[in-house]
This record gives structure tokens, sequence and C-alpha cells, in this order.
């Protein structure tokens, strides 16, 4: 046991620090500093940042140099998502690309898929979504039924995707496909690397209720993929897809993040007054607080376990699950405090006078409801660890 | 960054794990329940022949030395197979702290009797029903000729039935927390009397009452008065002893009803099929493994002496306590009916699990120390600003 990091990572933490102090904008983390509130300018801006990190090399830090990665051991990539955090800097602009499809493609792709994507997705020129639910496929993902037939050098696509977070944003799209309709429901599906360009893909944003859209519809009609862009063997898909979510599912730096929002809310209880006295006085209020930091050190903790695990050479498993699943919902817990110290002022929008610190405290409510769905549902999460940790029946 | 046991200190839990699967079945843990002194001499011996005694105690009186964690990951196994008797009190209680705080001449005369497993200990503080404040500490001790004479009553004192020597806390002042003093008591000094109390779950507690019990002041531990601190701090390694004893008994308690899901039939299946059984079974495994990671963590920056080791002890306390209490009662009902029976084993993870829950200071009590903290770093971060 031990939870130091070693001086060469101190040293790095002190490049960041630097770093981040000559390039976040002037102003940044003071209440009078704001991103731009128009969408696409605020998109803009993450992708301009996005440049600046990737060209400081902070993108990809654990990946191969021989695809623009830095080879760096997995403590630096914590140290700077460590120092990101701490400082509420963005980090970067293509998040699926880069902690989800990469990695994937790294385990899972041949070599000229390799040099074809992942220098592109660390630079930003590829911005990847991830296009796995459907109409009729979400817990049951398998169960998918867009279908891809083979014809000649190319497979032709045709269905829809649901809830594809970023797809409006993207220009490839990881792509979950069925190839045989007749094989038992695992075992016909595979996974197409695919240009968002290609005609016959369209787009439509859904709206949130948050009010925003960050998730799509993506509808698929006879779109012409290369053969060239399947990742893994055809039919094998299911294998290539656990991998995946493994990536998605563990955490890199949730800790730090619920951290930072634990104490924000401390911040919020000692500066809200009720009756002449801070919430952080109530003795609830107290309880709450107490209760939430124990629960934010776990999943800390849990942030560490993954790292060890990486270091030991290992990949993400069914174990993610775990840290998936608690993650989710103590943010939900979190982020219901914010709006309940707040009291009825905690639930104005944006456009309100009164509103406080723009609406965050009810923006992270809402949006804390995609936690508990996204990436496998609770239930599915709690599936897993009874069959595949615990080794309960399937049902 | 090495968030795991070395392969050492797995190495000693899974030689712990062999040696009580055998030497600790539950008809073991029953028999005790019964059993005045509450463990057999032989087994005693037995682990106290494996160093299990001496694990985190100095090479000079025969220990082996070894850190915090290493003694966390064996109790953590007691605590699995239940294993009843005075390990902590003496090892943690009485050894650790003579070790941290006695004087070369005391600790030369308990240590290496400890060690080979010829001495048992306790720690007697009073507590305001079982919450740990300078406050319950009202027995006095009262300076006479050349030593003390002690008086009044410790209440709930773990494993003071069987021990050789008493740790006991003292009131030598009036001041709160400046006004405690720590003194070597032998249990058979004229004038102490043990009353033996019976809690729910078959461990041996009792209350202990002084009339004049006279010491001499070379039992004084520390200085006169200034036994807080030590007390605090060995306060600290017995509530993460409860907490090891928490995670490992909860592990177990999750194991048996995971194997009872997989086994019992019913509507045709069996139950763990049903998601409303696996889930409750996944739950626990959440249960169990934060426990673990708090348990460890919170050993690791105590062995370290670092400042955030008193938070993370309430940190771990908070959740290890009530998580064995919910794994156990969720176990029950994951057994039906035969859980509620006195033949299955269930109920004794339950009754250990409560009292764990309520020793050291139940949940909230840590979490207003918790609270107080998070208050102190959030007022250090605005003054730096």
């Amino acid at each position: 046991m031990d939870l130091t990091y070693p001086p060469e990572a101190e040293a790095f933490r002190q490049e960041v620090i630097a770093w981040l102090q000559a390039n976040l904008p002037s102003g940044w983390g003071t209440p009078q500093f704001k991103l731009p509130g128009d969408p696409k300018q605020r998109r803009a801006w993450h992708v301009d940042w996005h440049r600046k990190m990737h060209a400081a090399g902070y993108v990809g830090l654990t990946w191969p140099k021989e695809y623009g990665g830095q080879g760096a051991d997995p403590v630096m990539s914590m140290m700077l998502n460590e120092e990101l955090t701490r400082f509420e800097a963005p980090q970067g602009a293509n998040a699926l690309g880069t902690r989800i499809v990469g990695p994937t493609i790294i385990q899972f792709g041949n070599e000229e898929q390799k040099r074809a994507h992942l220098s592109k997705i660390l630079s930003g020129e590829e911005m990847w979504c991830l296009g796995m639910s459907e109409p009729g496929a979400g817990s049951d993902l398998a169960s998918l039924q867009t279908r891809a037939v083979e014809e000649g050098d190319f497979f032709v696509v045709n269905g829809q995707k649901v809830w594809t977070s970023s797809a409006h944003l993207a220009n490839y799209i990881y792509l979950l496909v069925r190839t045989d309709p007749t094989a038992e429901k695992h075992r016909g599906i595979s996974v197409l690397l695919v240009d968002m360009k290609t005609p016959g893909i369209v787009v439509r944003p859904l709206k949130q209720i948050t009010g925003e859209s960050e998730f799509n519809e993506v509808f698929l009609q006879d779109v012409r993929v290369p053969r060239s862009n399947l990742l893994g063997e055809k039919n094998q898909g299911w294998r290539v897809i656990m991998g995946q979510l493994g990536y998605e599912r563990s955490g890199g730096s949730r800790g730090m993040n619920c951290q930072r929002a634990l104490e924000d809310l401390v911040r919020l209880a000692r500066n809200t007054y009720r009756n002449g006295k801070p919430a952080s006085e109530d003795p609830i209020i107290r309880r709450k607080l107490a209760q939430l930091a124990i629960e934010v050190n776990i999943v800390r903790l849990t942030d560490y376990k993954e790292m060890t695990i990486q270091l030991q050479g290992g990949r993400p498993g069914p174990e993610t699950s775990f840290g998936k699943l608690f993650w989710s919902e103590l943010n939900q817990r979190l982020s219901s405090v914010g709006v309940q110290i707040l009291g009825l002022e905690g639930t104005l929008s944006k456009q309100s006078s009164d509103v406080v610190k723009n609406g965050e405290y009810l923006y992270a409510f809402l949006r804390a409801y995609g936690n508990t769905i996204e990436m496998g549902t609770s239930e599915i999460q709690r599936n897993i660890i009874g069959e595949r940790v615990l080794g309960l029946p399937r049902g | 960054m090495f968030f795991d046991l070395t392969d050492e200190q797995k190495a000693i839990k899974k030689a712990a794990r062999d040696m009580l699967e055998i030497e600790c079945p539950r008809s073991y843990v029953r028999a005790m329940m019964d059993d005045a002194r509450g463990y057999q001499p032989e087994l005693w011996k037995k682990m106290a022949d494996l160093g299990w005694m001496g694990l985190a105690l100095p090479e000079r009186y025969g220990g082996a030395g070894l850190e915090f964690l290493s003694l966390t990951g064996l109790i953590e196994e007691m605590g699995r197979f239940l294993l009843p008797g005075p390990f902590v009190s003496t090892v943690v209680g009485g050894g650790l702290t003579l070790a941290a705080a006695g004087s070369p001449v005391q600790q030369e005369s308990i240590l290496p009797k400890l060690v080979r497993g010829d001495l048992l200990m306790t720690l007697a503080v009073g507590t305001d029903h079982g919450r740990l404040d300078a406050g319950g500490v009202q027995n006095s001790a009262v300076r006479q000729g050349d030593g003390f004479v002690l008086n009044g009553i410790v209440r709930l004192v773990p494993d003071a039935q069987t021990a050789d020597i008493i740790l006991l806390a003292a009131r030598t002042s009036q001041q709160h927390e400046e006004g405690l003093t720590l003194f070597l008591v032998d249990a058979k000094a004229p004038g102490l009397s043990v009353h033996p109390q019976y809690t729910t779950d078959g461990r041996k507690v009792a209350n202990l009452e002084f009339s004049s019990v006279r010491v001499p002041s070379t039992a004084v531990v520390g200085r006169v008065d200034g036994a807080w601190p030590i007390i605090a701090a060995a306060q600290r390694r017995l509530t993460l002893s409860l907490c090891a004893e928490a995670v490992g008994g909860a592990g177990m308690a999750m194991e048996i009803s995971v194997e009872y899901a997989k086994t019992r039939v019913a509507f045709g299946r069996p139950i763990g099929m049903f998601q409303a059984i696996k889930h409750k079974c996944a739950n626990m495994l959440v249960q169990v493994e934060s426990g673990r990671f708090l348990l460890y963590y919170a050993a690791w920056l105590l062995q370290e002496g670092a400042s955030e080791a008193p938070e993370a002890v309430a940190v771990a306390k908070a959740w290890c306590g009530d998580s064995y209490t919910k794994v156990a009662s969720d176990g029950i009902q994951v057994h039906g009916g035969i859980g509620m029976t006195w033949e299955h084993d269930m109920h004794l993870f339950l009754k250990r699990a409560k009292v764990i829950e309520l020793s050291s200071g139940d949940s909230d009590y840590h979490a207003e120390h918790i609270a107080k903290e998070l208050e102190r770093r959030a007022t250090a971060i605005s003054s730096a600003r």
C-alpha cells in the first residue's frame, strides 16, 4: 500500500500546474468568468482548448508513442486528471474518442486501423461518438437490429441508433451492427468504424430534461462502409463491446470530481443562511454532508484501485461495474443536496434574476438522472456484479 | 502508487484463513458464547505459536515488528470466522498501546509474556453508551503517598473477565481531556471486582468496580493527566480493528447468502436468478468492497502517521459499522424463514455486527467528526485565498 506519487509524477504535477496557470484564460475559476452561452461558440472554445492540450502533449499521455501518444505511465495520466479537475479545467473535447474508442482500437484494431485513427483521435481531427442503443435495444443491447449486409468489399448498413451522445458534434461513429441475424443474438454482432460523412446518415438532436441537447437519434439508410473498417472479427463484436464497456465504465478521475463537488457544497452550506444561521450549522445538513464525504472517499479509492490494476498490466473487467454503479448513485445524491441547501431558490432556472451560480446546481441535479442510465443502467450493473462477480445464475 | 495489500500481507491473511477454517468452525463460536472464558487456551497457544500476538509488536520483545496493515488483514480474517476471544483487547488495546506509550520497564515486564500468549490484557476506558468522549471517564484516581487510590465503575469493558492486566483510564483532575491518566492494574488487585454483562453476540464484557484499589506510581503509563492523546491513538487502532472484523464478517455473511441463493429453489429455479435477490447480493458486495477500501486506506494512513488518519478512521467506522449490519440483515432476508432461526448461523453475524456498529461510536457520532473536519478544511481553503 502506497498512495504517494513517485517523484517524477510530482515533478510532472508542477509542470502541469505551471502550464494551466499560463494557458487558462484570465479570470478562470472566478465567479466573473463565463464560457460563451451560445452552444456553438462554447463548443468552439472547447475544441480550441483541446488543441492547446494536445499541442502540450497532454492528450493520450499513456498511449503508445508510435500512434501519437507519450507512452507514459498511467500514474502520470491520473496526476494530469487530478490537476485538471483541481483547476476545474475541461478534460478535452473528444472524451468519447480518447477515453473509450481509442483504447478499444488499441486493444482490438489492426495495424492499418491504428495508423488511420489513433493520432487523429488525439489531435481532435476525428471526433467520435458511439452508436450503441436502439429504440428496441437499450439494456438488452445484444438484441440490436441495425443490419449490415456484406456486398463485395462493403457492408451496407440500415437501421437506427438512439441516445447517441455527441453524434451532432462527431465526424466518426463506432457502430454496432448485426451481421448474422440467424445466429444466437450475442454471436451475430460486429463493430464498424464509420465516417459520419458517408451518404445515408442523418443525425437528429434530442432535447434532454436539462433543456440541452447532448444526445441524438442517428438514422442509417443504405450506408456503405468499406469492409476494412470492421473492428475485430465479423460476428465477434460482443468481445469488442465487452472490452469497450470496461473502458467506458472505469473511472479515471471521478473521485476528484466528486471531491470538488463536495467542497463546493460545504462552501454553499456555509454561505446559505436560514433563519439567521448558516445551513452548515443544521445537524441534518451536517449529517448529509458527512455521509457524502464518506462515499466520496469510496469513489476516490475506487479510482486508485482501478489505477493499481492498470499499473499491474490488467484491463478493466466486470469489477468496473462496481465503480460505475457506486459513482452514479452517489453523484445523484451529491447533486440533489446542492438544490436542497438552496431550498426553493434551488429550483430557479437560468433566466431568473435571483438564480444562484447560473443555475449550475439545478443543472447538475437534472443531468445526474442520466448517470444511472447511461453506460448501462444500475440494474444492469447489479446483474453484472451478481452474475459475473458473485457467480449467481443468469435470469 | 499502489492500492492493495503487499504479497506478504496477503500471505498472512491466507495462512490465517487456512488455520481458522479448521480451528474456528461455527460450532466453536457457539460453544464459546456459553463458555465463561469465551475462548480455548489451546487455540490461544496455537495462535501465539504462529506469531499472531506479536505480529505488530517490536522484535526486541519477541514480535515480528510488522506494520499495522498486516495486523488489520489478520483481524479481518478473524472477523470472517467470528473468532471469539480477547485477541483485539490484548494485542491492540493492551500490547500496541503499551508499545507506543509505556516505559521500557513496563514494556519489558509485559510484552514478552503477551507475545508468548501467557498474558491477557484489556483497555478500560469509560464511555457514554459506547461513544468516545473524555466526559465518559468518571472513575477516579487520587494520589496518596507514593501511589494512587482508584475508585469508581467502568462499564462494558471488553474481555475484562479474562484480562490479567487492565490498562485503565481514570480521572486525576477535573480538566476534561487533560485530566485523565492511564494505569496498569493487576486484575487480582484487592478491591477490584468484575461483574459480567452479556451482550447479544456472546462476547465477554464486564463492568469493573474499583473500591479503594491501590496502585504504585510506577503503574502510571505516560504522564499524570497526559493520557488523552494515548487513549485517542489507542481508540483509533481499536476502532479500525472493529472495522476489520466488520469487513471480514460482512464478507462471510455475503458469501453464505450468495451460496444459498445459488442452491435454494423456488418457483422452479434458484432464487439467485430473481433480480430481487440478485440485486440484494450485488448491494452486499458494494457494501463489503467499499468497507475494505476504506479500512485499508485508514490503516495505511495510521501506520504512516499521516495527519488525515483520524478522519479516515471516522470515515471507515461510519461506513463499516453500518454496512456489516446491513449485509447481515439482508442476509437474513435472503434466507427467509431459516434465516430467522437460532439454528442457522446468520444471526451470529447480525449480532456481532450490531455490537460493532454501536462500539467505538456509531455512524452518527463519527459523521459529526467528519462534518467538523469538512468545515475546518473549508476554513483553511478560504483563508488561504
